[in-house]
């Protein structure tokens, strides 16, 4: 390994196979940056990495206090990792609330590294500590690193002349210096990145240069630290990686969805946590000819998408759970009019304004029947960071070869954490083809009519024909009240509104022949048969699900594993998967949302497992979770 | 809004009817509107496959499907919203909103004044009829103070918007009011208001004979019209009555007066000038009368130039097009930093 900044002498990098690291600090202090340029760096030397980001709900809380702490993790490894790790070994603490509200969760022995000079007594105060941690012995299950980073990064800024209050906001930049020593990572990617970012402040270029090479100067010079280590990269399959949070995977997949339908890009939304970033994407992305519409409010960023998608686009709203609730008129006009409309629902923590920021899985009832009338609409959900920009293209799949509003479903987790990503090869992407309507034959022509009949269907999908103004001999009106079955005038007639609701529900249930069979990870028994217990998952729970399974099987037990994309309709195999197994574990970040779809659906019993505290799963309560439904079995909990 | 083109094939009044039957009330006013719309289409020189009648719901809501145009019936208030993603992403088309008092100014309040004051490509036609017919006879957010409905036996305690008022205050482009019972001046107001660039308020006082006959009774009627219609004409004095003895004066203190022309000479009248960019003359002349039983304005208040939101969303997308070139989805999926793996790093 080499370096641009200072050259490793005397003590020895030892090897680690991976690392969970936690960045906290006040939420101006600049963490999430701090967090993903260490990410990066890993990322550039081939490790695997997840991360966690965690940021308060209050833009700026009071500084300094417990409310105002902001938190990245990142998870790197020498081998394919699945979560962002259950307890942090490292955590860099920038004041005492950053530590309060983190070392809790820490591993136990772990390594943790604090901002000395943070720790007066008014911030002590404000953080809610009586005594200072650091001397009182609360800290001695870890090893503690004191270092004073505000004034080492006033010293290394002096050159610049910065005046101290501006020098200080370096100091995420020394802590990225001195993290970057540690783990030995070369600075040049964030030299880069600050010279680019901030580039039309020289100043401040400067500044974070100083405090990053001062940082990684101080780990090599201060003695303090008995090592350095080494997190080699990951074996990987070849291609170009990059790293993707699920929301701009989420943008990007819209783009190329439409890109392969050959229509364009319509996005009305409206701001909302945590799924406002995908309307950014989109706005950035203007020469790819989309248009995005920042609306009034919710309602109007579905009624616009759906008015577009009436035009002929691909018609896009984005929301999280309360405007989910404020959008479902929409989308049940949607389901009436039977016209294509993705609508992405970033899961929030609920009910009601919830908790904005964290992660929660409990929408999924929600948009499966959150409609008056009978008005299915189905269900497709992201189960990584990364896979989301598939899954936005299968959302969009759907809804314009079956001529339907679809539920994409993301969640806070996914849309801030990352992975690295294999760029797929584009040319390898299906195309979807809109098949606009064509003019009817007319009269005399033969067999037609001349009459365009918008509700007569094709006899394989059920989807009616698509037409939008423009063409003479296809003029249509549509409505919201009941359609005639083939002409789409009004009508009121019972059989006729029977008939409709019934064509309605067997079109969405169709689309499963559309659909890959779910796919079960079993390894069987030493017997040879399949395993006593199916852990059955869907959306994000999939990285800490797929990692339980794992070590349950390292301990010699044999379960099996299923994960579901696709949640309206189910694959066509899913009753059969089922029905194999003796029991059906169902960890989800709601109190038994899919549990109780699959019973309903298969008369299965499928046990629930839910966690609700706008955290993901840790690896280790699935683990437990599945070892006790396995008769608690096993030879005590793996490593990590 | 105008989509007209060259080489769009003459048409007549029924090629704008659907083959449905017209359900309306018998003696409702929408007839008539219905009528001045399908006389005014063929004139516009525009084509029925590029025109699009979008509604919400309500009596008025039901307009789409006896046009035979492309169509929208959509959801309560949502109209504007809807025909907003429409008229942005076809910017070729023709898009007209139908809606009602109810539709328009409560349940879809914010939808109206954002379309407005975007100034999205449409053309709105506002049927007022100060009630709710379709429910069969609630006050609306147009009905007078004291009214009596099924839903306020002892008189309606809100103060009722006044729609012109309204539009101004979200700095609508194009704003006008015509009525029911001429149809010449309602095909006047809708063709301007279809040729304005931009979007375009026109509110039509309704008749509902079944749940509020008469509403405008004393200021439509064939008997009251000429001393009780204000004809707004641009760049000329607004004058009205028999031999239009009657004018409006702008007062020192800002208020406007009804006077008797022969009193201050002709001179001394206010001119209509509809393209002034402050809107406050507007304002005042749609608070000329508190409501239809004094002389009212009608005709266009305001028509002004503005830059329509949809031509700006496309300049900018052109713009950045122009220093960005085309899109690249491969280009975009490697914008973030990449690193290739099974080959030695670059
Ligand atoms: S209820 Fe009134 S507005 Fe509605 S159709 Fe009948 S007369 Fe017309």
């Amino acid at each position: 390994m080499t370096s641009t900044v200072g050259r490793r002498e005397g003590r020895d990098a030892r090897s680690l196979p991976s690392v969970v690291i936690r960045f906290a600090g006040d939420s101006g202090d600049g963490m999430q940056v701090t967090g993903d340029r260490f990410t990066t760096e890993s990322a550039i030397l081939g490790n695997d990495f997840v991360t966690l980001p965690n940021f308060p709900a209050e833009i700026r809380a009071p500084a300094g206090t417990l409310a105002g702490v902001s938190a990245f993790q990142v998870h790197i490894a020498d081998h394919d990792i699945l979560t962002p790790g259950d307890a942090p070994s490292v955590l860099v603490a920038m004041n005492p609330a950053a530590l309060r509200a983190n070392v809790a969760d820490m591993a136990p022995g772990g390594v943790v590294i604090v901002n000395s000079d943070a720790f007066d007594e008014r911030s002590l105060a404000k953080a809610g500590y009586a005594s200072n941690p650091l001397e009182d012995g609360t800290l001695s299950g870890h090893r503690v690193y004191e270092v004073p980073m505000t004034s080492l990064t006033l010293e290394a800024c002096k050159p610049t002349g910065a005046k101290p209050r501006d020098a200080e906001r370096s100091k995420n930049f020394f802590a990225l210096g001195l993290l970057s020593w540690m783990y030995q990572r070369p600075l040049d990617s964030a030299l880069e990145f600050v010279a680019t970012r901030y580039a039309t402040r020289p100043l401040v270029v400067e500044a974070n240069s100083l405090a990053l090479r001062a940082g990684w100067n101080f780990g090599e010079t201060a003695e303090l630290f008995e090592s350095s280590y080494r997190v080699p990269p990951r074996e990987l399959a070849p291609g170009t990686y990059t790293n993707v949070t699920g929301n701009t995977a989420l943008a990007w997949g819209l783009i190329a969805a439409a890109r392969l339908a050959g229509l364009p890009l319509f996005l009305g939304s409206y701001p909302i946590t945590p799924a406002s970033d995908v309307l950014h994407e989109l706005a950035k992305q203007k020469h790819f000819g989309v248009r995005t519409f920042q609306a009034e409010d919710e309602i109007a960023g579905a009624g616009a998408a759906l008015g577009a998608a009436f035009g002929g686009a691909l018609g896009v709203t984005t929301t999280s759970g309360p405007g989910i609730d404020l959008k479902s008129e929409t989308i049940g006009l949607a389901v009436s009019l039977e016209l294509p409309l993705v609508v992405v629902d970033i899961q929030r923590g609920g009910p009601s304004t919830g908790l904005p920021t964290k992660t929660e899985q409990a929408d999924l009832l929600h948009v499966m029947y959150g409609r008056h009338g009978e008005a299915p609409v189905p269900v497709v959900a992201a189960s990584s960071p990364a896979h989301c920009f598939e899954a936005a293209i299968e959302a969009a799949r759907i809804a314009i070869r079956y001529r339907t509003p679809v539920y994409l479903l993301s969640d806070g987790y996914l849309a801030n954490g990352s992975e690295p990503w294999r760029l797929p090869e584009l040319s390898e992407l299906a195309p979807i083809d809109p098949a606009f309507a064509t003019p009817p034959a007319r009269a005399g022509d033969g067999e037609g009519t001349g009459e365009f009949e918008p509700y007569a269907r094709d006899p394989e999908t059920l989807a009616r024909p698509w037409a939008p103004p423009g063409t003479s001999g296809l003029e249509h009106r549509l409505g919201g009240l009941e359609r005639h079955d083939l002409t789409g005038d009004v009508s009121y007639d019972p059989a006729n509104h029977e008939k409709m609701v019934r064509l309605r529900a067997e079109r969405i249930s169709r689309i499963a022949s559309s659909i890959p069979e779910v796919e079960v990870d079993d390894p069987g028994t030493p017997g040879g048969g399949p395993s006593p217990l199916l852990v059955l998952g869907w959306g994000s729970t999939y990285g800490a699900i797929t990692a339980a399974v794992r070590r349950v099987r390292a301990r010699g037990l044999s379960v099996a594993s299923a994960h579901l994309v696709h949640l309206n309709p189910f694959p066509p195999n899913l009753g059969e998967v089922l029905r194999r197994y003796g029991r059906v574990l169902v960890p989800e970040n709601n109190l038994g949302h899919l549990a109780r779809l699959v019973r309903a659906e298969f008369l299965v019993d499928a046990i629930p497992f839910g966690k609700v505290a706008g955290v993901p799963f840790r690896v280790g309560e699935i683990e437990r979770a599945i070892v006790d439904q396995l008769g608690g079995a096993g030879s005590g909990e793996a490593g990590s | 809004m105008s989509a007209a083109g060259p080489g769009v094939p003459a048409t007549s009044r029924k090629d704008w009817a659907s083959d449905q039957e017209v359900r309306w009330c018998p003696g409702c006013g929408d007839y008539s509107i219905l009528a001045a719309v399908q006389t005014l289409l063929p004139e516009l020189g525009v084509a029925r496959e590029r025109t699009v009648f979008v509604s919400g719901i309500g009596c008025a809501a039901r307009f789409p499907y006896y046009m035979s145009t492309y169509g929208m019936h959509t959801i309560h208030g949502r109209a504007p919203a809807i025909a907003t993603g429409l008229a942005l992403s076809r910017p070729d088309l023709d898009v007209w909103v139908v809606t009602g008092d109810g539709d328009a100014l409560s349940i879809g309040g914010n939808h109206l004044v954002h379309a407005l004051r975007r100034n999205v490509n449409m053309t709105i036609l506002l049927f007022n009829n100060q009630i709710y017919g379709l429910t069969k006879g609630q006050f609306s957010p147009t009905s007078e103070l004291g009214k009596v409905t099924k839903s306020t036996p002892f008189g309606s305690l809100d103060r009722p918007f006044n729609p012109i008022a309204l539009a101004l205050g979200a700095e609508a482009t194009f704003v006008a009011r015509t009525h029911d019972m001429d149809r010449r001046h309602m095909m006047e107001v809708f063709r301007r208001a279809h040729d304005h660039k931009g979007a375009a308020l026109v509110e039509v006082y309704q008749n509902c004979n079944v749940f509020n006959d008469g509403a405008f009774e004393q200021v439509t009627g064939r008997a009251a019209r000429e001393e009780m219609l204000v004809p707004l004409e641009h760049g000329q004095p607004i004058r009205f009555g028999a031999d239009l003895h009657k004018g409006v004066v702008l007062r020192a203190d800002g208020r406007l007066e009804i006077v008797e022309v022969a009193d201050v000479g002709e001179s001394a009248l206010l001119v209509h000038d509809e393209r002034r960019e402050d809107p406050g003359i507007a304002f005042l002349l749609a608070h000329l009368a508190r409501g239809p039983f004094e002389p009212t304005p009608i005709g266009v208040f305001r028509a002004v130039e503005r830059p329509d939101y949809g031509s700006l969303v496309d300049a900018q997308i052109d713009e950045v097009r122009r220093r960005k070139g085309d899109g690249d989805l491969a280009e975009l999926l490697r914008s973030g930093t990449t690193w290739s793996v099974g080959e030695p790093a670059s």
